[in-house]
């Protein structure tokens, strides 16, 4: 897959402050016969995008032309249900670089990080003013700073400095690949299968 | 010696490498992959000019994309059609084995991994469905992955893995009549919420859970990711090493008696440590139902929808906007509200015991005239078996018409579709918005459950229909 970078994202913000907002709604079934990973933002949020008919639904977000950005702010439980992948493609192929929430499924996480969109959980009274502020004033600004681990909203000058796994943050920010780091123990693994047989 | 838990056992024994700060390296023993989630991990082997690394520890089966009707015949939607062959031609090429469609051992993923004796107790397993849960019944730590994760395991055999943390669930007691292992499940979701499992991995234990077949304990494992755990599993026992040895042939075992012997060591020690300890009473659990857009806003067949989600406190948005998508109100009963569709299948409900607890109820019996029923085998060997035992015909005389295996419609990717704003009875997993097909409205619950709302036309409570 293409590796992508993420250092430092300064950007207004899309929201979406429902809970539980499971891959399903973010890409349905029916898109998944797909064989390659590109063009799935065409049909992200679909039916909540469109209506039956293929009109645009002029009351849900993305429709919206107040809001814009590449940073999508959710509520708590982002991404649960099915471990489907296109998902994080959608959400990444639509132009967003950055998810805030107050927690999110696991699956989803992982698959965010292999996908350079980066997952910020920030806690849920934050989550809240920073939704507040977004309805107040679609140009709220947010900054992320990948190495130093601050999300800020640049009007407020509210700075939280969020989790990541180091090794995950290195990846991120030098566009490096699991893969690779991988492949490159190969005889280790090896070693591993050996050691497991003699041991049975 | 420190005590340890059955799910630090079994990870620690297959940490290749620990990363400092970063994930472990955990070694594979099987990957399962479908059509859906794995054309672009193959694509991706593909541009970095790798082959597969160990293909006989992978296991391809057709599932999610096909018909369920007339599979001898080509499928008819070109992108599934497309998406099935590409498999077939993937596994060709990388020396997978592949049932596809029309194989005599096709199914669901994980209905056919446990009954052909793929999944074995101590086993890390993975595939690109989350839920690859059900595979903890033997054991096991499984758990779903994105179709990055199905390159990197195909390219290499393991996973970069966070380590979850632990929790222990304890069902105690025992079960009431009319109430099933899909009940016991639906109530520990509603208790703690679809997120309450998020971090997670769970250890299933108590009498309830152990008194449990094999069939029924894979029913609350594959359920675990729908309250976020990555998965759920249950120490081996003897219930589990009897079914074991009751498959005509294990790949990969030699020894049968030496293997039990390895297997019988799978438990949580005296005194190991868990992150959160959870206890539950069955007595406590009556046969379940959703009434909303997922699956924690369950409740007792006979029960009232709450005012609210939050205790004490005005309903939030999200819980206001999933009863509007329903139909429904807050304080209402659903006892006797008409439905349109049953659904019984899938990889939680799709096994021999959920279509012999269907048949309980429907035998002698008529299916409800404003009833669409789809019955749906999990997989080759499960219809072969309902045959045999004559719930086939069962089925037909109650008027119910017995489908071929698939995923069908547990999610709208297929032909099996619940049409716009119809209710359906199902034994699925998720009840999201559109899940069973645009506009559908789904009411989970256990096949005894879905069998009195065939039969009646409207949601009922099984107890008063049970024949034995």
């Amino acid at each position: 897959m293409p590796k992508v970078k993420f250092d430092i994202l300064e950007s207004t913000c899309v929201p979406l402050p429902f809970e539980n907002v499971d891959t399903d709604q973010i890409i349905p079934a029916r898109f998944l016969s797909a064989t390659s990973r590109e063009g799935f933002g065409d049909n992200l949020f679909r039916d909540w995008r469109y209506s039956k008919s293929g009109e645009k639904n002029s009351d849900f977000v993305l429709n919206n032309p107040k809001f814009n950005g590449k940073v999508l702010v959710t509520g708590k439980n982002f991404g649960s249900g099915s471990s489907r992948e296109h998902a994080v493609w959608a959400i990444f192929d639509y132009g967003f670089r950055a998810v805030i929430s107050s927690f999110f499924a696991d699956i989803f996480m992982n698959n965010s990080l292999n996908n350079g969109l980066l997952p910020i959980v920030i806690p849920e009274d934050l989550l809240k003013k920073l939704h507040n502020l977004i309805q107040n004033d679609p140009g709220t600004k947010v900054k992320i700073d990948l190495s130093q681990q601050t999300f800020s909203i640049l009007p407020t000058g509210d700075n939280f400095r969020f989790a990541i796994n180091p090794y995950k943050k290195e990846c991120l920010l030098k566009g490096l690949d699991d893969i690779d780091f991988l492949l490159s123990m190969k005889n280790q693994i090896s070693d591993y299968e050996n050691n497991k047989r003699m041991v049975r | 010696m420190e005590a340890k838990t059955l799910f630090d056992k079994i990870w620690d024994g297959h940490v290749v490498r620990s990363i400092q700060d970063g994930p472990d390296v955990l070694y594979i023993d099987r990957q399962y992959i479908h059509e859906v989630t794995s054309p672009q991990a193959f694509t991706g082997l593909k541009q970095r000019g790798i082959p597969v690394f160990r293909p006989g520890n992978t296991l391809a089966t057709a599932d999610h994309n096909i018909p369920t009707k007339d599979q001898h015949l080509q499928i008819r939607d070109e992108l599934s059609r497309n998406q099935v062959e590409k498999l077939a031609e993937n596994c060709r090429t990388h020396g997978i084995e592949f049932f596809g469609l029309n194989h005599s051992k096709n199914g669901i993923v994980h209905v056919i991994g446990p009954e052909l004796g793929y999944t074995l107790p101590g086993m890390t397993i993975v595939c690109g469905d989350s839920h690859t849960s059900t595979h903890g019944a033997f054991g096991t730590i499984a758990f779903g992955i994105g179709t990055s994760e199905v390159e990197m395991v195909l390219a290499t055999q393991c996973i970069l893995q966070p380590k979850p943390k632990k929790m222990r669930i304890s069902v105690n007691g025992q079960l009431q009549k009319g109430v099933t292992s899909k009940d016991i499940i639906m109530y520990i979701i509603s208790e703690i919420s679809t997120g309450g499992g998020t971090g997670y991995f769970l250890e299933y234990c108590g009498l309830a859970i152990t008194s449990l077949s094999m069939e029924a304990r894979m029913t609350i494992c594959n359920m675990s990711i729908e309250m976020g755990a990555r998965g759920g599993l249950i120490a081996p026992d003897e219930t589990t090493f009897g079914y074991l040895r009751k498959l005509p042939v294990i790949p990969g075992v030699k020894d049968f008696d030496k293997s039990l012997a390895e297997w019988k060591k799978l438990k949580s020690d005296e005194g190991s440590v868990f992150d959160k300890e959870l206890v539950f009473n069955a007595a406590d659990i009556k046969p379940m139902i959703t009434y909303g857009t997922n699956p924690g806003m369950g409740m007792a067949v006979d029960a009232t929808i709450p005012e609210s989600d939050v205790k004490g406190g005005a309903a939030s948005a999200s819980y206001i906007k999933s009863l509007d998508y329903m139909g429904f109100k807050p304080g209402i009963k659903l006892l006797g509200h008409p439905i349109d569709y049953v659904f019984i299948g899938s990889c939680t409900n799709g096994r021999i015991e959920d279509f012999r607890a269907f048949a309980n109820i429907i035998k002698g019996k008529k299916k409800a005239a404003n009833v669409t029923a789809l019955i749906v085998p999990g997989s080759k060997l499960v219809e072969e078996q309902m045959n045999r035992e004559g719930l086939i015909q069962i089925y037909k005389d109650a008027g119910f018409e017995v489908r071929q295996p698939g995923c069908s419609s547990c999610l709208a990717m297929n032909e099996d579709k619940i049409p716009v704003g119809k209710y359906a009875v199902s034994t699925s997993n998720r009840n999201f918005e559109g899940r069973q097909g645009p506009g559908a409205r789904t009411l989970l619950a256990s096949p005894l459950t879905a069998a009195a709302a065939a039969i009646t036309g409207k949601i009922s409570d099984p107890r008063e229909f049970l024949n034995n």
